[in-house]
């Protein structure tokens, strides 16, 4: 009996895509799950919010400092909320999360001014959602030099020249690397499709096991490569249509640039698809009933989430973590994702980030085929 | 295809499940044409054995042919030639009549699918629910899909497990009458129930207990071979005299049949004696020994081996 018949196959696709047109909750998932990812991340995330709270260290109270001060409330990202006693108490407040940012001023701070010593106001802010602090600490920035044009006239006029009189240091406390939404959005692409993608597949084949249809399923000439085949391409179909949601929801939601061919993005999302159903595919055979498929499916997303360079900078990373993100599909997603969207980065330049999701999907799905029953043993 | 072979030669087949025996040294032949009923009490390995023959659980000893096909190489080519109504309902319930047929044709590559799958529906009478989901046909109407899902490419071997749990006796007749026609065209037909008068309308019975053959033969063979001797017992109160007499000398079972009490035993001498020290008012008559009487009896002595 042949390896591989179409018409086989083709029966095996039809079923699939019948079963998924009944199966409204899996639908609505499919159009739910990234649009509310992305109204999430478009809205409820506000990237650009203001009137943070804002603590106080003030060594001195002059009326430089305070000037200071109105200027940083002026910009409309700071809410004063206060003077802290001490050093700690602000500290311990960053910490809970009660301020965004803390100003520290030193206590000589007009003395040293004066003398030109170029003294320093500190401004930390709490940067484990760089894209809540990064316009912030911009606008920020920018004050020293205007304030000093603006204050320092008459007698101090001479304080003010071309260089600033003051400098305001920024800490980002927490994510140093500051990630921005640039990073974050394709990032989500991968996310997104990673979840749903593999939750699916991953419940292709548990879902006949529960609902007694495997026995009929290998009591019927079938070849596990019809099966499997059978069962992925319909989610190819439905990963397109969330990429296409998502890269909307992109473009026109968060003004993403999109630099490159839509060939090429298109070309990377669908490998990106075919890698991970060819992950859920595998689980898929391997779990015993939905609810351990749907365990894996949460066991591989994990990592993937984690060491992909998704949440941390890949290059921050431990030499060991790099090692265990390089063999997950999701890095080299974002690898290439950001190259084609941000960078208009084309076939040749992605290449070297292509070939090993090839490899991937191709190792996986031999897996699936190793792993896939043939009998109910 | 193999013509002149037996539809089922298996030799010694056994399958443990994590340690236990489920089925122990099966030995069948089963010929063309023939219908060949499987009894057993629950658990007694029916499901595995069918399972074993088309392929789906491999033995873990013993070797076999189906259809003349290797049951552990050439089990791909045996799924193609048989037609398994399995014990649990295992179409798609989400998709309809219809298209369940639909896809077990297109599965087995027919020729004019279209065709085929109406004049199934037509003979089961499907047709008039052709559209509807699976997951609304009542459970007989479900076993019927099923029999025309496992006979819409015109297999040569039907292995039916239970086929008629919970189908109403008018429907059940049309059901037998319906597999003695198959047969008749050449199909064999392994069936499994749990049934007294549906194993008398095999041509062969093969009795499992505990994964192992207790008998094989028709049912008068099987019923003659235990040996037995009945007796009705009339009277008032026959359930508490059933109790009274087990276990009395030279019974084996006694079983109330509505107004009459129907003593079995195999040692002669001892139930006659046992039966005449009744009073008078319980009216004794013998009987023939059925084939309920008779497995039963046999259940029991595998209980006493035990
Ligand atoms: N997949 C399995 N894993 C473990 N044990 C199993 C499995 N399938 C069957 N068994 C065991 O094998 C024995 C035989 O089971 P089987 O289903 O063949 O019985 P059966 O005769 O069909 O019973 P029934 O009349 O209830 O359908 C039982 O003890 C059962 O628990
Ligand atoms: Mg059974």
């Amino acid at each position: 009996m042949s390896f591989f018949s179409p018409s086989r196959w083709l029966g095996m696709f039809l079923k699939e895509c019948r079963q998924l047109a009944r199966d409204r909750v899996t639908l609505a998932m499919i159009v739910v799950i990234p649009l509310a990812q992305l109204v999430i991340f478009g809205f409820a995330i506000n990237t650009d919010p203001r009137l943070m709270p804002t603590l106080v260290v003030a060594g001195e109270n002059s009326d430089l400092t305070r000037a200071f001060l109105a200027s940083l409330e002026n910009t409309g990202y700071f809410q004063i909320i206060g003077d802290a006693s001490d050093p700690l108490a602000a500290e311990t407040a960053l910490a809970t999360g009660e301020a965004q940012f803390v100003v520290n001023i030193p206590s000589d701070f007009s003395r040293r001014l004066i003398r030109g010593e170029n003294p320093v106001i500190l401004l930390e802010a709490d940067a484990t959602d760089p894209l809540a602090v990064t316009a912030a600490l911009a606008a920020a920035e920018a004050i020293p030099g205007r304030l000093a044009r603006r204050e320092l006239q008459g007698t101090l006029a001479h304080l003010a020249p071309e260089v600033e009189p003051f400098r305001l240091v920024s800490h980002r406390r927490y994510n140093p690397e500051g990630i921005t939404k640039f990073n974050i959005v394709p990032g989500m692409m991968g996310v997104i499709l990673t979840l749903t993608m593999v939750l699916m597949t991953g419940l292709a084949i548990t879902r006949e096991r529960e609902r007694g249809n495997l026995e009929m399923l290998l009591a019927l000439p079938l070849r596990p490569l019809e099966i499997l085949a059978g069962k992925i391409v319909p989610y190819v179909a439905i990963g397109l249509v969330q990429t296409t949601l998502v890269l909307l929801g992109a473009r026109f939601v968060f003004a993403i640039p999109m630099l490159g061919r839509l060939t090429a993005i298109y070309g990377v999302f669908l490998v990106f698809i075919a890698a991970n159903l060819t992950v859920g595919i595998t689980l898929s055979s391997l779990a015993r009933s939905q609810l351990q498929a749907m365990q894996m499916a949460v066991f591989y997303f994990l990592p993937n989430i984690v060491l992909s360079g998704f949440f941390f900078p890949f290059r921050g990373m431990p030499s060991w973590a790099r090692f265990l993100g390089n063999l997950l599909p999701l890095t080299y997603f974002n690898r290439l994702i950001r190259g084609v969207i941000l960078k208009g980065n084309d076939w040749p330049l992605l290449w070297p980030s292509l070939w090993p999701l090839l490899v991937f999907t191709l190792v996986m799905f031999t897996a699936a085929l190793v792993f896939s029953r043939k009998t109910l043993d | 295809m193999k013509q002149d072979v037996p539809a089922i030669e298996v030799k010694n087949l056994s399958k443990k499940f994590s340690g236990r025996l489920a089925v122990r040294d099966l030995s069948l032949r089963v010929n063309r044409g023939e219908i060949l009923g499987f009894l057993g009490p629950n658990g007694s390995g029916k499901t595995t054995a069918f399972r074993m023959l088309c392929g789906l659980l491999t033995p873990d000893s013993g070797e076999g042919y189906c259809l003349g096909y290797d049951i552990r190489r050439e089990n791909a080519w045996i799924k193609r030639h048989i037609g398994y109504m399995t014990q649990r309902f295992s179409l798609w319930e989400d998709l309809t009549v219809r298209e369940n047929l639909a896809f077990v044709a297109q599965i087995h590559r027919l020729k004019d699918r279209r065709r085929r799958v109406r004049e199934i529906m037509a003979e089961y009478g499907l047709a008039e629910v052709a559209g509807e989901l699976a997951s609304h046909l009542s459970g007989g109407w479900k076993q019927r899909l099923a029999l025309a899902a496992a006979l819409v490419h015109q297999p040569e071997l039907l292995l039916l497990d239970e086929p008629t749990a919970g189908v109403d006796p008018a429907a059940r007749r049309d059901f037998w009458d319906n597999l003695h026609h198959l047969a008749h065209a050449g199909l064999a037909i392994l069936v499994s129930t749990h049934y007294m008068d549906e194993a008398e309308r095999c041509h062969k019975l093969v009795c499992l207990a505990a994964g192992r053959v207790l008998e094989q033969g028709t049912a008068r063979e099987i019923v003659a071979r235990q040996n037995l001797h009945a007796y009705q017992v009339g009277g008032k109160d026959l359930a508490l005299l059933a109790r009274s007499l087990a276990g009395k000398p030279g019974v084996a079972e006694a079983i109330v049949f509505g107004n009459c009490l129907t003593v079995v035993g195999s040692q002669r001498e001892e139930l006659v004696a046992t039966l005449a020290s009744l009073p008078p008012e319980y009216p004794v008559s013998p009987a023939e020994t059925g084939l309920e009487e008779a497995f039963i009896y046999l259940m029991g002595q595998r209980e006493k081996e035990r």
